[in-house]
């Protein structure tokens, strides 16, 4: 017995998808948030001076993880798509072959920018050990992803508690064209805004290098700025909040003004909060413009210039106009596509977006703004 | 009544209790479950984002009165999805969140034994049907 079809959105993105053309030749797309994955620590470690390949085995990774809290099974095995684990054994994301014929190859993605997470070196308390981590990260994506595999790009992974060993690595990695970005977390120990982590602006902006900051983070906050939520579909929308106080820190703290041309994206974090979020930063401005008179713009102004936000996990609101209104309100010149492939919460770029976006803003956000923000020459 | 097209997709024995297989007939894939003996078909493809539901976990439904109060019921009746973890319940193909929009489409199954296959007016295509065994069938 058949029962009613079920209701797939009709989306004009299907139309691009079924006209039997190789996906390259109907729609760029740069992806904005890809994760690697190590087979296991020993693909890492290789990297390891001696000396902290030994500290590693002996005394492991120590991050503020608040509480003990290391949140896996998230949804899913380590977070990932049921159908990203590769069969010949490994993590999702480890796999190159796979990474190709299930996202890159099948849809037609121009780059994939990686962000490593995890143990990778960023927030590590023992801050020698953090930059020798961070440093082995790197030569690990380029040996194994972005070398044999020139579509994927990385970030430079910085110990950003380390400002001075984030700009030692910076300096070391960014002559290389693999890498696209600076990859820094949001929950970072203090506000992302703080001079502590300048030197780390100054340097990415010194190179052209926008700064991606990624949800996640080992500083010792929480996500949301009250304490830890009791369940995960709290912490999932929850990041959003991490995003917003790195954006009202870096907007407010006047890094701007210092860096008139440094670039930051927020990843993962989804978009819908970044309206009211400046709505409201001007308002407070405009009554206390005194207490930061090194602002010489309202923050929406620095926010319009310097901001840019991936799209993923994009807002699902019932009325997908609404969404398509916040979209045209932030700009269609500052969303950037992203995936998050292998990961759970995985936006398809053909499937995201609802019906009624136009075209030409999907074009941009799919790839124009990626080829503008990222270092992809 | 209306004659619906009836497909065999597989011999019974290759989906035992617990297992699945994943079927096409003309251009539907259609995932078929085989839940404590029991089979259950619903197409494959998620009518949130197109995650293949061949892919998902069984679970149980999760359900409470209110806060502090929890029950466990129905364990491998609800599929989710291996993407955005949607649930639906293998009965109905009806989604959790959203049974009126999101749902899978729910067809027919039967086991048929083959003596009767070959007498018609089943749709065996290119799946060879012989009078000893046992086969799947899905109705269109």
């Amino acid at each position: 017995m058949m029962l009613d079809a079920p209701l797939t959105p009709t989306l004009d993105t299907d139309a691009d998808r079924d006209t039997g053309a190789p996906a390259q030749a109907r729609l760029r797309i740069i992806d904005g948030d890809v994760h690697p994955a190590a087979r296991s620590m020993a693909d890492v470690k290789q990297f390891l001076a001696p000396r902290w390949r030994e500290h590693l085995e002996v005394y492991g990774s120590r991050r503020k993880l608040g509480m003990g809290y290391e949140p896996y099974p998230k949804s899913a095995p380590r977070a990932c798509r049921r159908d990203a684990w590769p069969e010949g054994g490994g993590n999702p994301g480890s796999d190159l072959d796979l990474i190709r014929k299930q996202y890159l190859d099948a849809y037609g993605i121009e780059y994939g920018i990686l962000g490593p997470l995890g143990v990778s070196g960023q927030s590590e308390l023992n801050q020698e050990f953090s930059a020798a981590l961070a440093s082995a990260t790197n030569d690990w994506q380029r040996e194994y992803f972005t070398k044999p595999e020139p579509r994927l790009r990385s970030g430079i992974v910085v110990p950003s508690e380390h400002a001075e060993a984030s700009v030692a690595e910076i300096e070391r990695c960014a002559d290389d064209p693999a890498f696209a970005q600076v990859f820094m977390l949001t929950r970072t120990s203090e506000p992302l805004g703080n001079r502590r982590y300048w030197p780390i602006y100054a340097a990415a902006e010194r190179h052209g290098l926008p700064v991606g900051m990624h949800v996640f983070g080992s500083g010792g906050h929480p996500y949301t700025g009250t304490g830890w939520p009791s369940y995960y579909v709290e912490e999932g929308t929850g990041h959003s909040t991490s995003c917003q106080a790195a954006v009202s820190s870096l907007v407010m703290e006047g890094v701007f003004e210092r860096f008139p041309r440094l670039k930051v994206v927020m990843i993962e974090g989804g978009f819908g909060w970044l309206p009211a979020l400046t709505w409201r930063l001007d308002k407070v401005f405009e009554r206390m413009r005194d207490e930061v008179p090194h602002l010489k713009k309202r923050p929406s102004e620095y926010i319009r210039q310097h901001i840019w936000v991936t799209t993923q996990p994009m807002e699902e609101p019932d009325d997908r106009r609404h969404l398509i209104d916040t979209m045209e309100w932030i700009g269609w010149d500052r969303l950037l596509f992203a995936s998050d492939y292998p990961h759970w919460d995985f936006d398809d770029p053909f499937r995201a977006f609802p019906a009624g976006v136009p075209a030409e803003g999907k074009r941009q956000i799919l790839a124009g703004n990626g080829r503008a923000v990222y270092r992809l020459g | 009544m209306t004659w619906m097209p009836r497909h065999v997709v597989a011999k019974a024995a290759e989906i035992p209790p617990g297992s699945r297989k994943l079927v096409a007939i003309g251009e539907r894939q259609i995932v078929i479950l085989n839940v404590k003996g029991e089979l259950f078909a619903l197409s494959d493809k998620c009518p949130h984002k197109g995650g293949s539901l061949s892919l998902g976990k069984l679970t149980g439904a999760v359900t409470s009165s209110g806060p502090g109060d929890y029950a466990y019921a129905r364990p491998g009746e609800i599929l989710r999805c291996p993407w955005h973890g949607w649930e639906f319940d293998v009965r109905t193909g009806r989604s959790w969140c959203d049974p009126k929009r999101m749902r899978l489409m729910n067809y027919a199954v039967t086991v048929e034994p083959g003596a009767r296959l070959v007498e018609g007016p089943y749709v065996a295509e290119t799946f060879p049907v012989t009078v000893e065994d046992e086969y799947v069938v899905v109705e269109t």
